[in-house]
């Protein structure tokens, strides 16, 4: 006797760990993106500028959704230095340590920025404000050294400068 | 009255150093003196040291202001800079600027004097001209014209750029399958500009992106492709901006899409974004990232022009390789190929950077003298010390010595004394440069960022860094010294690409070239 061919759900659901308004917004990036070829790199950029990172449990809904493995997604996550697994500070500071900031005295810098953060590079502050990641190379090259707030970007900043710059951030930041 | 034409460019650098603020300043004294200004956002003209330079255009020609500060806008005011007043940071005609003067710039013809978002300004300045004799020609004679130009890839490989588009108009079309995208071929512009510095590419980009975009489509006409991507670096976001709003403004005005002016030809294009792996400037790493994987390089043969996106004959160039090309369609090969010096023809948009009084682009026919850029257009260090190194061509590229000043450059000159032009970046360094660091540093970037697919990339690295370390603290010198050496060889003959290939470069010129740094006095420092 015949019976009808049942597709055997699976437990559990992808994504149905992900809190209702980050599932909410990785299916809309997969709604947006799903189409183009090579859609994965648009599909997280979308998920992390939209929740500031790439959280664990949209591994198995971008996998399922993109038809791709799990293990796929989290490989491609995991080699791309910009995509993060945690979340980040309210602000991204991305600080150059290539050569052409090098000649400039970016090691001074860098070493200023995580005792004044009290942070080393991939953490973020007690308070959430500030998370500091290493960059190579923002194009700033012939006036560094330089970092990366966000997506502006300063240039010649001295240790004196980069206090400035936070201070102009934070007091921005209070008056919004 | 008419309006006055004013320039404040949005250029990335500018921008860092203020050139918003002084906009904004300039809008509001402007409005509040009934000064009839027309703000312009322009490119760089790529002399940072006078960024952000203000730029006004008069019955004298366009005359120049820089560097401005936002503090000095009311003084510009008050002296009447629209109609050319004295001012302290008064420069003259912008053009006259001997920095400027004495470049040959077909690539950065327009960067900095047109509106970069303004298709009828570039139409103004002679764009589209080299897609209008395209669009009369032979695929064939499109390849034979680049062929005959000399022009060679500018990211680094300088391989000539026709014989690459000869072999992806003669590579037959790979069947497809399912996720593997049509059956068509491919424009690729490699926008990855990850080599310090380099800044070339951003600021065609954010300068001048309707040549970039004419450039691909030359490109697609050229080998018959009718899909092109940019894949662009995720550091640079002004230019991410840029492209996308004059991609819509190409599309809006068909010099993108179904019916390329008339002439039922296709082309279509789209920026696409990278993520922070300085490994997907190196072409099969960028394909496989622009697929949508982790950006492993490839085996090669087959070559993507060949085998490239999709398993599709791909054209990957650079920015600049691009935007080289109207202008050789525009006035032909011969025009081009009078540049240059040797089997390197054509001119290169030089930067200048790291610890340098005036950085900026200098676009110079090839011939010129290391010392020349330096000295004549760099004007020595910033910090006013002796200039102890110099790393040419990125993070790949060799420390080169004052001794070795002289050398032209050359694509072949440069091969000659083991070195490399690369993508035209120079980083000048001072004597307070520590070159065991520096190339400690080499070992370290290239274990950053190896995509570890093979071995003596992704593990020599991290060993280079350990011996590196052992020989700056002075444990058993000179066996260290010749495992290192052994290290390198095996990297430089062993790896897959270039990354892990050319990561001994700066490591073995730095020791060679410097190996008073390398002994054990240094220990102490860390």
């Amino acid at each position: 006797m015949e019976t009808a061919r049942k597709i055997i759900p699976i437990r559990p659901e992808p994504g149905a760990n992900l809190p209702a308004e980050q599932r909410a917004a990785v299916l809309a990036a997969l709604q947006a993106h799903r189409e183009r070829q090579g859609a994965l790199l648009p599909v997280l950029h979308a998920v992390q500028d939209a929740l500031g990172y790439v959280p664990r449990e949209a591994v198995p809904l971008i996998a399922h959704e993109l038809n791709l493995s799990r293990a796929e997604v989290h490989g491609v996550i995991s080699f791309y230095h910009h995509f993060r697994s945690e979340k980040s500070g309210r602000h991204v500071i991305y600080l150059c340590r290539a050569e052409a900031c090098q000649a400039n005295g970016c090691a001074r810098l860098e070493a200023h920025a995580k005792k004044r953060l009290g942070i080393d590079y991939r953490q973020t502050t007690a308070d959430g404000a500030w998370t500091l990641e290493p960059v190579y190379c923002l194009g700033n090259c012939a006036c560094g050294p330089s970092l990366m707030i966000d997506t502006t970007l300063y240039a010649r900043v001295t240790p004196e400068r980069f206090d400035a710059v936070l201070r102009e951030h934070a007091s921005g930041e209070a008056a919004a | 009255m008419n309006a006055i034409k004013v320039y404040v460019p949005r250029d990335a650098t500018a921008l860092a150093l203020g050139a918003e603020s002084v906009a904004r300043a300039i809008a509001q004294q402007a409005q509040a003196r009934g000064a009839p200004v027309q703000l312009v956002r322009n490119g760089s003209r790529g002399m940072f040291w006078l960024e952000p330079l203000v730029e006004v255009a008069t019955d004298n020609g366009r005359l120049g202001y820089g560097p401005v500060c936002v503090t000095d806008v009311p003084s510009l005011f008050e002296a009447d800079f629209l109609h050319g007043g004295a001012h302290r940071l008064a420069l003259g005609r912008t053009e006259e600027i001997a920095y400027l003067k004495r470049q040959e710039r077909l690539c950065f013809a327009r960067v900095g004097v047109t509106d970069p978002l303004d298709l009828d300004d570039y139409l103004a300045h002679g764009g589209y001209r080299g897609l209008q004799r395209a669009l009369d020609m032979k695929p064939a004679e499109i390849v034979q014209t680049v062929t005959d130009s000399g022009l060679r890839g500018r990211g680094g490989a300088a391989f000539p750029a026709g014989i690459k588009w000869k072999t992806v108009l003669e590579a037959p079309l790979s069947p497809t399958g399912p996720g593997r995208g049509g059956a068509r071929k491919y424009i690729v512009c490699n926008a990855d500009e990850g080599d310090s510095g380099t800044f070339s590419d951003r600021m065609l980009m954010e300068g001048d992106p309707f040549l970039l975009i004419e450039g691909m489509t030359i490109a697609a006409l050229a080998v018959g492709a009718d899909q092109g991507y940019i894949y662009l670096r995720s550091e640079y976001p002004h230019a991410w901006r840029a492209l996308n709003r004059a991609i819509a403004t190409a599309y809006e005005r068909h010099y993108l899409g179904a019916n390329l002016l008339g002439s039922g030809k296709r082309f279509d294009l789209e920026a696409r974004l990278g993520a922070g792996a300085y490994i997907c400037g190196e072409e099969t790493s960028l394909l496989e990232s622009l697929e949508g994987k982790r950006g492993q390089i490839r085996y090669k043969p087959p070559l993507p022009a060949v085998k490239g996106l999709f398993g599709q004959p791909t054209v990957v160039n650079n920015v600049i390789t691009f935007a080289s090309v109207p202008v050789i369609l525009e006035r032909g090969a011969k025009f081009y190929q009078d540049y240059g010096m040797g089997r390197s023809r054509g001119t290169l948009p030089l930067q200048l950077a790291g610890n340098i009084r005036h950085g900026g682009l200098v676009e110079k026919a090839f011939g010129l003298s290391l010392r020349e850029l330096i000295y004549d257009y760099g004007g020595g260090t910033a910090s006013g010390r002796p200039v102890r190194a110099v790393q040419v061509g990125g993070p790949l590229g060799a420390y080169l010595p004052e001794a070795q000043f002289d050398t032209p450059l050359d694509y072949e000159a440069f091969a000659k004394i083991g070195a490399m032009l690369g993508h035209g970046g120079v980083v000048v360094f001072d004597d307070t440069v520590d070159m065991a660091a520096q190339a400690r540093f080499a070992m370290e970037f290239c274990a950053v960022e190896s995509c570890g697919k093979c071995t003596p990339c992704r593990i020599g690295s991290v060993r280079g860094v350990e011996v590196l370390d052992r020989i700056r603290a002075g444990v058993d010198r000179e066996r260290n010294l010749a495992l290192l050496r052994d290290l390198c060889e095996t990297m430089t003959h062993a790896s897959l690409c270039a990354m892990g290939g050319l990561t001994p470069n700066p490591v073995l010129s730095a020791l060679n070239h410097f190996p008073e740094d390398f002994a054990a006095r240094r220990a102490s420092a860390a």
